[in-house]
């Protein structure tokens, strides 16, 4: 097993926003991947995107240029 | 053996499609099951193809671009998922199966009322009769974009304006015009546009999709996994995952993905271009044997390159079948799932031998095949 860190992690409504938007952060250089959904989160299935933490307003700012609503978006360990 | 048979599918594939494909084949895993790189590449191609698709038809929203199987698929989805009891929808008599079944089944089970527009002896329609058909409870027109049998093309611009002028869903079957003849559903007026990808697209066979333009709420034809959600009892509304239960064709849309490419590189105009002046070639000559009979308005070349035809009196499977086995020329003999269309043209019980042309056909393969035609209606003359 991986040691836990803190992730700013970002839920979607779509499986097709999560691949957007890791089209558009690629596009920019932007720092994060795409993982498993986690479970804290949501209890079903699906992709959520990992970005380091500690900027949470850099973040919905890169997800609002990009045209994209978030469903959850929160700090935590994982 | 020469291909002539480019509207049942195109045999003959751009080498960048034998080429995904056979990448895809071993790099792909399933879309949205996981997020390891095999699952997330096959995301990737998902959402890259879908963006594609909507640059390519002008279709506004990529995430309401749907894969399907086929047309077929795709127009079940449509007509199923928006037509209710009581409604009725205009359509035409050049359609294929494809969307008459699902209509007469609605016919059937919903109370779904039809009228049909009517077409004369060169399959041509009148457009008055779209909106004469027009009733209160109407909810849509539902009709190809060009005839598979005669290759008379519809002006969709045309009846999209009657529609969006009544407030209906338009809703096109573009099997024999996709990939062909250039598409705008905005520009067009077009709600719905189903598309296979193995005809003119040239992408494999098992690839299609349906485009939705707006926002239309269309059920379920089918439900079951997808990867996301797996709690909730019902489908997610949420599209494409509404609309797509069950593992995607990955492979195809591999295919699939870069027939838009090869398109897009080589000009749909091109190679429209090049298919119509191979059909005119065709008919120019053909038309001129003597006994033959051709099907279709030829007094424009804004149509698909199809070119129906009889020779005398003889059974189309007959003179089919010596076209293949004593030349070597693949035609399509029958009724083309067209029943309407053959009845409008008075073609029922003889059916008609279609030719039909592709961008990998070349002049050559046209003058054998005139050359066939001459040689056959001597025999029966």
């Amino acid at each position: 097993m991986r040691t836990r860190e803190r992730r700013l992690i970002v839920a979607f409504y779509t499986t097709h926003d999560a691949m957007a938007f890791e089209d558009y952060c690629l596009s920019r250089g932007a720092a994060g991947r795409l993982i498993p959904l986690p479970r804290e989160i949501s209890a079903g299935c699906g992709l959520a995107w990992s970005a380091p933490p500690g900027d949470i307003a850099g973040l919905a700012a890169l997800l609002r240029s990009a045209g994209i609503a978030p469903q959850h978006m929160k700090e935590m360990e994982i | 053996m020469i291909y002539l048979d480019n509207a049942a599918t195109t045999m003959m594939k751009p080498s960048c499609v034998v080429d995904a494909v056979t990448a895809a084949l071993t790099t792909l895993g399933n879309a949205s099951r996981g997020a390891h790189e095999g699952a997330l590449n096959t995301n990737r191609l998902l959402y890259k193809t879908r963006e594609k698709l909507a640059g390519f038809f002008g279709c506004p929203k990529s995430e309401q671009v749907i894969f399907t199987n086929n047309s077929t698929e795709a127009l079940n989805i449509a007509l199923t998922g928006t037509l209710r009891p009581g409604d009725h929808a205009v359509t035409t008599v050049l359609e294929h199966n494809s969307v008459l079944r699902p209509l007469y089944r609605l016919q059937r089970e919903r109370v779904v009322d039809l009228s049909f527009v009517p077409a004369d002896r060169r399959g041509c329609v009148d457009y008055a009769d779209f909106e004469r058909l027009v009733r209160p409870n109407t909810r849509a027109v539902v009709c190809t974009h060009a005839s598979n049998l005669t290759g008379n093309l519809l002006d969709i611009r045309r009846i999209g304006e009657i529609a969006a002028r009544r407030g209906l869903l338009f809703i096109v079957d573009a099997s024999q015009t996709a990939g062909a003849v250039p598409i705008d559903m905005v520009d067009m007026g077009v709600s719905m546009l189903c598309f296979t990808g193995h005809k003119s697209m040239m992408g494999p066979q098992g690839t299609g999709g349906l485009l939705i333009n707006g926002d239309i709420e269309v059920e379920p034809f089918k439900v079951g996994g997808t990867g996301v959600q797996s709690f909730l009892t019902e489908q997610p509304r949420e599209y494409p995952t509404r609309l797509e239960a069950g593992t995607l064709n990955g492979h195809g849309i591999a295919g699939l993905s870069a027939a838009v490419d090869f398109i897009r590189q080589t000009g749909i105009d091109a190679i429209r271009a090049h298919e119509t002046a191979l059909a005119r070639r065709f008919y120019e000559a053909a038309s001129a044997v003597p006994g033959v009979v051709t099907y279709g308005d030829f007094t424009t070349w804004e149509r698909c390159p199809v070119v129906a035809l009889n020779i005398g009196g003889a059974d189309s499977a007959l003179v089919c079948d010596a076209l293949s086995c004593d030349y070597g020329i693949a035609t399509r003999a029958g009724a083309h799932c067209a029943p309407l269309m053959h009845r409008a043209l008075h073609t029922e019980a003889q059916g008609a031998v279609r030719f039909s042309f592709g961008y990998f056909n070349t002049d050559a393969d046209v003058d054998a095949a005139v050359r066939a035609v001459r040689e056959i209606a001597d025999r029966i003359g």
